[in-house]
């Protein structure tokens, strides 16, 4: 077994919040939608190398125009090397920006925004009652419409 | 990051997300999920490889249309790591016998670093607690580890010694991207902590630390646990 596999074996089934409703946005066709990364990878802006905390829910707010982002996951146990070489392989702000000038996506949000995932609160109690909607909030002053989630 | 996707859903957001750990995206059923079954830490597939990254992407945007929620579909693609193949990244000879064979292989792999830097805008990982230029002292700070020096005596407290570990591994593995042709996840990985002698000092630091009973989640995170002895 592949050292992926056996951490997906491991994490598949550890405890998380389970939620009775599934709630469904309708959003526009992407080609006049306003699109925004949300990403668990704990990407910290230019010029903030620290390491994230395991216990801290918070999120950072990332420029779009910054390709200066750190990786600052706490954790090892994942590829580095991927993001060491090209950014897009969690963070794709690039493609994205090309979708843009195809004509692909309508616009990219003035913030994207980073969390850090592997939490040691199995609750998710900050991000669900705290921290989450209140990175809601900063979209929805963006005039976001989809958010793409990408995790590492 | 499922956990986040009801929370934006519900606040009037149309989320959809990328999962590289199927199970748990059925448990939390977020609104819409595309699977990848790729290596973590490569949610979009491989670096430098835009063709597939767009198509990821129009797969997980393909299921805004879906409000049969919640959905998850899978990309058909599988990519495996390949930490059993450690990169084969030439090392530079030893340089100066009088320094500790760890110092001598990093300060060796100097030139090698710089060229990552600048081949992407000077960004690196480096610099959590010091950057290049500190490299033989982060690396001094694991031989007093590995010798018998508490954590005190060394001068870093818990999350000091994680984030050096993170600076040693970036500088290592940085520097590996400019000295073979790697794209394989965890090639450098393997690379840095099986064949090298700074990842050997590592592997060592954190058995001293697991031996002398330190917390679990200190020693733990100072190795990926696919490298641990």
């Amino acid at each position: 077994m592949g050292a992926d596999a056996a951490i997906r074996e491991r994490v598949g089934d550890i405890p998380a919040p389970t939620f009775d409703t599934v709630a469904a946005t309708v959003a526009p066709p992407l080609r006049d939608a306003r699109v925004a990364i949300v990403t668990t990878a704990g990407l910290k802006p230019s010029g903030d190398a620290t390491l994230w905390q395991p216990t801290d829910g918070t999120f950072t707010v990332l420029d779009p125009a910054d390709r200066d982002v750190q990786l600052s996951h706490f954790s090892p146990n994942f590829d580095r090397s991927g993001f060491a070489q090209d950014l897009n392989v969690v963070y794709p702000i690039d493609r994205l920006t090309e979708l843009v000038d195809r004509g692909e996506i309508g616009s990219l949000g003035p913030r994207n925004l980073s969390f850090m995932g592997a939490q040691f609160d199995a609750t998710f109690s900050t991000i669900i009652h705290d921290t989450g909607p209140r990175a809601a909030q900063v979209l929805i002053d963006d005039e976001v419409d989809v958010v793409l989630l990408t995790p590492v | 990051m499922s956990v986040l996707s009801h929370v934006l859903e519900a606040a009037g957001l149309a989320t959809v997300g990328i999962s590289l750990v199927r199970k748990q995206a059925e448990n939390v059923r977020p609104p819409r999920i595309l699977n990848v079954e790729f290596p973590l830490g490569r949610p979009l597939g491989r670096p430098d490889d835009p063709e597939l990254q767009h198509d990821v992407l129009a797969r997980a945007f393909a299921l805004l249309e879906r409000t049969d929620v919640p959905v998850l579909e899978d990309h058909p693609l599988t990519i495996e790591d390949e930490t059993a193949e450690p990169a084969a990244c030439p090392m530079p000879a030893r340089h100066d016998p009088d320094l500790p064979a760890e110092i001598d292989e990093a300060k060796g792999l100097r030139a090698a670093y710089e060229r990552h830097l600048a081949a992407h805008d000077g960004r690196t990982a480096m610099g959590r607690i010091g950057g290049p230029d500190d490299i033989a002292e982060l690396i001094e700070g694991f031989r007093r580890l590995r010798d018998g020096a508490s954590m005190a005596d060394v001068g870093w407290d818990d999350q000091q010694l994680l984030a050096a570990s993170q600076d040693v591994r970036a500088y290592y593995e940085e520097a590996g991207t400019q000295l073979a042709d790697v794209t394989g996840a965890r090639r450098l990985e393997s690379w840095f902590y099986a064949t090298t002698a700074t990842g050997a000092l590592l592997r060592e630091v954190q058995t001293t630390l697991r031996e002398a009973g330190a917390d679990r989640n200190l020693w733990y995170y100072v190795v990926p646990g696919s490298q641990a002895g």
